[in-house]
């Protein structure tokens, strides 16, 4: 088993390097899925990586399943792996069997535009999806439904939705979907998540993106100051710069910390203590890391010829998906407030 | 990839189950302890108490039998330390033999010093204090100027060494002196020293609060037997250098005010606000963080590797962490601190103002940290 988890991490590893240069994120900026990126993806088997062994995955560890989030964060790979990874999980968890293409999910009723509800003959999905990842391009949805007192999940074809382009910060496709559709009773099924998981997984999905984005920013800038010379010296030899550069680590390590507990959760019981505190963590980083960064690359780092903004614009766009960070605080601070004042320190290593 | 790398660290069950009974241990030791007491944290002192955690085989947990120590893991450890901090147990008393001089002692001590010294320790009996930093050497250790000079059958010491937290409390201190001439880190070296030897004075010096901590520790041509170097002659800049890695990433780094953090949650969980909520849960994901962080370190010590860069980083944001609390605390409850109200809280929250400035200059400066972190980066 190790062998397998060795070999789709560096797989993955490899297909993003080859794959993903300049050209190819400026290009991705227009909101076209990257063809050929994709199709090496899906051939190498990623996007079933985080169906668990007994719903006829590959028996991939979930922790390195997750962690290729992270990776993709690094490069800043404009797909939707992570998506598709996590529509396959919760349909094949469910007994379907996630179609081929990029997939995308989403919730309905939880408070969500979108509705399911049971027919005589089937199930009807209406309303609207919004700002649904990579809707555009996405073949399928997997519909995490709280209907009535039940849980279920939707295989929903998007052939016949409307679709209203939207994007994120980042320029990644963040569409509304309207949907009136007919589903067969064999496109629903009973599920063990709902729509408050759903939007637990999304949270660790991109706090590991986010860990994954802040390396790779960690990475530029101190690699910009190595070079950059003023004054004549490089910058990194400035006690500021130093100072600085320790803050923007720090930020990187607290993300990186915050990311394996999201993938932990997401490969385990999907704590909520565990993954609200990823998403806080790791969206306070990224803000913090995409000023330093920013403020050490200097002019060159603004213009949108110099790489670092595909980082810094996804670090801005991804704290707020699947909730942000006041949001998540406010719900982990509900909890804790619960606490008797003496039992806040069993919250904590229980978390 | 990253720079720096914190692999999980799996707690054995045993820490689990050791966990609960330090959990039962405190709440009855800890009865009659007030929150201002507590809020002391790793400042409290009660020898008493540390003879009873001596007791309980709680002091040097990871040293050999042979030298009174208990051969458990670095990660058992662990988990009574951030129950004693996270109760705010009274544990000053041992707690620099234990976390600083006795593995100081263990690693290159005398087979002598260590059979007279460790088991004392681990009985809770034997307490040590710190004599590195001095009046014109803090955060630039190298400049240390106390002086032992080679005399019949060992040294004599004169010098002044400042900040010595508990030395009216200690009986030993390790002491950094020049032995040999020479430039900066050379020519140092370190001393095991009984604080009852004749030409020693110890003067309190007041902390911001008033209260005696600290210490002045004179030095007038005092004697040291040959026996009492610790070490090689002439190591002591790296033997320090050792043992200040070790003590930069435990829970002790980030749980200072936690007591605080108490308090405020017993305050605000009446009729909590949004605002509340999201301070306090963002209080919560930021300990979270840091202690996976932190286990991440102990992991990574138990294992034997040396993780000084990955150690820096958890002190460094422990420190902000440890000070925003009382920022954060008064904030909320738009309140002034006082040491005279009758309300707890209030009390908590002046004495956690008071001591903060501390938790980011005692065991290496956040300029110090930040410079050892950018080294670590490849920047310097």
């Amino acid at each position: 088993m190790d062998d397998v988890n060795g070999i789709v991490a560096e797989t993955a590893t490899r297909l993003l390097r080859d794959h993903i240069e300049h050209r190819l994120l400026v290009d991705a900026e227009a909101g076209a899925l990257p063809g050929s990126l994709w199709n090496a993806v899906e051939e190498a088997g990623l996007t079933h990586a985080m169906i668990p062994e007994l719903a006829g995955g590959v028996g991939l560890d979930g922790v390195v399943a997750a962690n290729l989030v992270r990776l993709l964060g690094y490069h800043a790979a404009p797909l939707p792996l992570a998506e598709t990874m996590l529509a396959a999980r919760l349909l094949a968890e469910a007994g379907l069997v996630p179609p081929c293409g990029p997939l995308t999910v989403a919730a309905a009723g939880g408070g969500s535009g979108l509705a399911l509800r049971r027919t005589s003959d089937g199930w009807h999905l209406s309303g609207k999806a919004e700002r649904v990842p990579w809707g555009r391009v996405a073949g399928a949805l997997a519909v995490v439904g709280d209907v009535g007192g039940e849980r279920v999940v939707a295989l929903a074809a998007t052939a016949d939705c409307t679709v209203a382009r939207g994007t994120n910060l980042a320029l990644e496709p963040r569409d509304t979907l309207t949907f009136d559709l007919r589903l067969s009773p064999a496109q629903v099924a009973p599920a063990s998540v709902g729509t408050r998981e759903l939007k637990l997984m999304g949270a660790a999905l991109r706090s590991l993106a986010l860990a994954g984005a802040l390396d790779r920013v960690l990475e530029l800038t101190a690699g910009y100051v190595g070079e950059r010379v003023q004054f004549g010296r490089t910058l990194s030899k400035f006690q500021a710069v130093q100072q600085s550069m320790a803050v923007l680590a720090g930020q990187v390590a607290a993300a990186g910390g915050a990311a394996d507990l999201a993938a932990e959760a997401l490969a385990g019981s999907l704590s909520f203590p565990r993954i609200a505190a990823a998403k806080i963590r790791s969206g306070e980083a990224a803000g913090i890391a995409a000023g330093i960064a920013h403020q050490l690359h200097g002019a060159m780092g603004f213009s949108h010829e110099h790489v670092l903004h595909f980082y810094t614009k996804r670090l801005w766009a991804w704290r707020e998906e699947f909730g942000g960070e006041a949001e998540w605080s406010r719900a982990l601070g509900a909890q804790a407030l619960r606490q008797d004042a003496d039992s806040l320190w069993p919250f904590v290593t229980a978390a | 990839m990253s720079y720096f790398s914190y692999p999980a660290a799996v707690l054995p069950a045993s820490a689990e189950t050791l966990r609960a009974e330090v959990r039962e241990f405190l709440a009855v030791e800890l009865k009659d302890r007030g929150p201002l007491e507590r809020a002391q944290s790793w400042m409290g002192f009660d020898a008493d108490f540390s003879r009873k955690m001596g007791a309980r085989g709680w002091i040097a947990m990871t040293w050999p039998r042979a030298y009174g120590g208990h051969e458990s893991t670095a990660l058992d450890r662990y988990v009574v330390l951030e129950e004693m901090l996270a109760a705010g147990a009274p544990v000053a008393a041992h707690w620099i033999a234990d976390r600083q001089s006795g593995p100081l002692l263990l690693r290159y001590g005398s087979e002598t010093q260590r059979q007279k010294i460790l088991p004392r320790i681990s009985a809770g009996e034997c307490f040590f204090c710190i004599g590195m930093s001095e009046p014109n050497s803090g955060s630039d250790l190298a400049a240390a100027r106390t002086r032992a000079e080679p005399a019949e059958g060992g040294y004599r010491v004169t010098g002044t060494k400042l900040w010595t937290t508990y030395a009216h409390h200690a009986h030993y201190m390790i002491l950094l002196a020049r032995t040999e001439p020479g430039e900066r880190r050379e020519g140092l070296s370190q001393f095991v020293v009984d604080l009852a030897t004749p030409g020693i004075t110890i003067r309190p010096v007041l902390d911001i609060s008033g209260a005696h901590h600290f210490n002045e520790v004179h030095f007038e041509d005092v004697f040291l037997p040959a026996d009492s170097i610790v070490g090689q002659p002439g190591d002591g800049w790296k033997q320090v250098m050792g043992e200040l890695a070790f003590e930069r990433s435990g829970p002790e780094r980030f749980l200072s005010s936690f007591e605080l953090l108490k308090a405020l949650v017993r305050v605000l969980s009446e009729d909590p606000s949004d605002m509340a909520r999201e301070q306090v849960g963002r209080l919560m994901a930021h300990l979270v963080v840091l202690r996976r962080l932190s286990t991440s370190v102990a992991g990574m010590l138990q294992a034997g590797q040396d993780p000084q860069f990955e150690a820096a980083v958890v002190k460094d944001l422990g420190a902000l962490f440890e000070q925003e609390i009382p920022e954060i605390a008064r904030r909320l409850v738009g309140c002034e601190p006082s040491l005279e109200s009758q309300d707890r809280f209030l009390n908590v929250l002046a004495y956690t103002t008071l001591a903060a400035p501390s938790f980011s200059l005692r065991g290496g400066t956040r300029e110090i940290l930040r410079g050892i972190i950018a080294r670590g980066l490849g920047l310097r």
